[in-house]
């Protein structure tokens, strides 16, 4: 009963098994990618493991604070970022086996020639910011 | 009362679930069809019940919950060709035995289902919760929690009732719903003392009084554990006088009446160490010695890691932190609170600058928001960062 988010990555994480970018793939073979994402977050709802699936536009900027009364800043998107999230799957799972066994499968998603994308996905644990029954130092 | 239905006693009414579920089964509905209609008379219920709550809410749940199991059964009678059977007016089925609950407690937390799947279904089955309390409780979606709980029951269906239960899973999982964080309008920790009360009544187990006792001792202490804004408070700076000494006094009773039972377990272990904590009024007039002895009992039991850690921190206040630390050399650094048990052991031996740097490593290795926060706020005391009028 742990959650894990699976994070996807536009760039920024090494380079998957099958390093062939989407924009030279096939129709068919973007609609064999997608039809893969849609039943695997099914299987994961049919599982009970489902929590949540969201992509994100690559279209970001960066804001800050910049002082009372002033208006944020925004700026970027910045060229030196080399981080670029496309998207997550958030799961609750028993186990980090279980996170890792899910991740593998996601990872293997078809891309470029029917063959698996094996693309890096970022594993990370939630903290758990519920109070709690019998937390005590 | 339930913040959702406020005209309804909630607890009075999940206390009267598990025997819904086993009068519809005595009379002849298959469990996984009498917790569906069960489910769903409950449902209808808490919204029908907050203008005009029934007299026996009980004798209403059978009621609509049979008839819901009927209506189920019929709409695919076709298919099934049932009819005949169901439609015959039950017989009022024999006195409910109390094994009947107690086979729930054994069905729900059958072996064959992993940790999740047993807590939601126990929760729902015989703690009488909705699937949308429980998913918010977990904070996952409700669809989420709904297929959980079907296939939880589709891996159970089969069992055969008289299946002798493992009562070792059963005090696994209401020890999980316990140590849960609570969310939503339901407060698992509460109902995992309810329900344990609950099974302590159907068996003399020296154990699910074990068990027992150690929610109730570790419950009495829930509201001294955090301070007004959330912090956690540890145990040495607890404000015993917040201490709910009634249940406190309940847990060292049931406790002692288990252990009279000479078969010692890991639950009354683990409540003798409470009740150690309860009997005193600070961690200096802790009977420091004793709580190693038990922790001593407990590890020849389970031979856990985790036993092993706890041990490890009361070694430290029975022997001083030199001896603490020596406790700490069979274990792998890398195990959850390792480091956190390390940094405390540290600043007892006397040195502050090490305990400061695994402050800061547990913090980084925490599971908890709340747990690493104060990891957060240890490491900075020590480095002279406390806040003003902070001792230390």
């Amino acid at each position: 009963m742990a959650k894990y988010l699976f994070l996807k990555h536009y760039v920024g994480g090494p380079a998957p098994v099958n390093d062939v970018p989407m924009d030279r793939w096939t129709q068919e073979e973007v609609d064999a990618h997608i039809r893969f994402m849609d039943d695997f977050a099914d299987r994961l709802r049919e599982s009970g493991e489902f929590v949540d699936a969201q992509a994100l536009s690559p279209d970001g900027m960066w804001v800050r604070f910049d002082g009372e009364g002033k208006p944020p800043v925004v700026d970027g998107p910045f060229a030196e970022t080399k981080d670029l999230v496309a998207g997550w799957m958030v799961v609750d799972v028993d186990s980090r086996e279980r996170a890792v066994e899910l991740a593998g499968e996601l990872s293997a998603a078809p891309a470029a020639g029917g063959r698996p994308l094996g693309e890096w996905l970022e594993v990370r644990p939630f903290l758990d910011d519920r109070p709690n029954g019998t937390t005590s130092a | 009362m339930s913040e959702d239905h406020p005209g309804v006693d909630a607890a009075l009414v999940r206390d009267v679930v598990p025997e819904v579920v086993t009068a519809l089964v005595r009379r002849g509905a298959d469990f996984t069809e009498a917790e569906d209609a069960v489910q769903e008379a409950l449902v209808r219920g808490l919204t029908a019940w907050e203008d005009d709550p029934p007299r026996d809410p009980k004798a209403w749940l059978v009621t609509v919950a049979w008839r819901c199991h009927l209506d189920a059964v019929r709409s695919d009678a076709a298919r099934r060709t049932r009819e005949e059977r169901v439609e015959q007016e039950p017989a009022p089925g024999p006195a409910l035995q109390r094994d009947d609950t107690l086979e729930l407690f054994f069905r729900c937390a059958h072996p064959s289902l992993g940790p999740s799947a047993a807590v939601a279904l126990t929760l729902r089955a015989v703690g009488g919760l909705t699937t949308r309390q429980i998913a918010r409780a977990y904070l996952v979606p409700e669809a989420t929690m709904a297929q959980r709980i079907s296939r939880a029951k589709r891996t159970v269906a089969g069992r055969r009732l008289d299946e002798p239960g493992d009562l070792g899973t059963v005090l696994r999982v209401l020890y999980l719903v316990f140590s849960e964080g609570y969310a939503g309008d339901v407060d698992l920790a509460t109902e995992a003392v309810r329900l344990t009360r609950r099974l302590a009544g159907l068996t003399d187990e020296p154990e699910v009084a074990g068990l027992l006792a150690l929610v109730l001792l570790t419950h009495a202490r829930r509201s001294a554990r955090t301070d007004a804004e959330g912090r956690l408070v540890p145990l040495a700076e607890q404000d015993r006088s917040r201490w709910d000494e009634a249940m406190a006094a309940e847990g060292v009773a049931v406790l002692q009446r288990a252990l009279a039972q000479d078969r010692l377990g890991e639950y009354q272990a683990q409540a003798a160490v409470a009740a150690l904590h309860a009997d005193a009024r600070s961690t200096e007039e802790t009977d420091w010695v004793q709580v190693v002895e038990w922790y001593d009992e407990l590890v020849a039991i389970t031979d856990s890691p985790v036993h092993r850690l706890a041990r490890a921190v009361a070694v430290g206040e029975a022997d001083g932190g030199p001896a603490g630390l020596a406790a700490l050399v069979s274990l792998d650094p890398e195990m959850p609170r390792y480091a956190a048990v390390s940094a405390y052991l540290h600043e007892r031996s006397d040195r502050p600058a090490d305990a400061a740097r695994l402050y800061r490593e547990a913090a980084e290795a925490a599971t908890r928001v709340d747990e690493r926060d104060h990891l957060r706020r240890q490491a900075a005391r020590l480095a002279g960062r406390g806040r003003p009028g902070d001792p230390g």
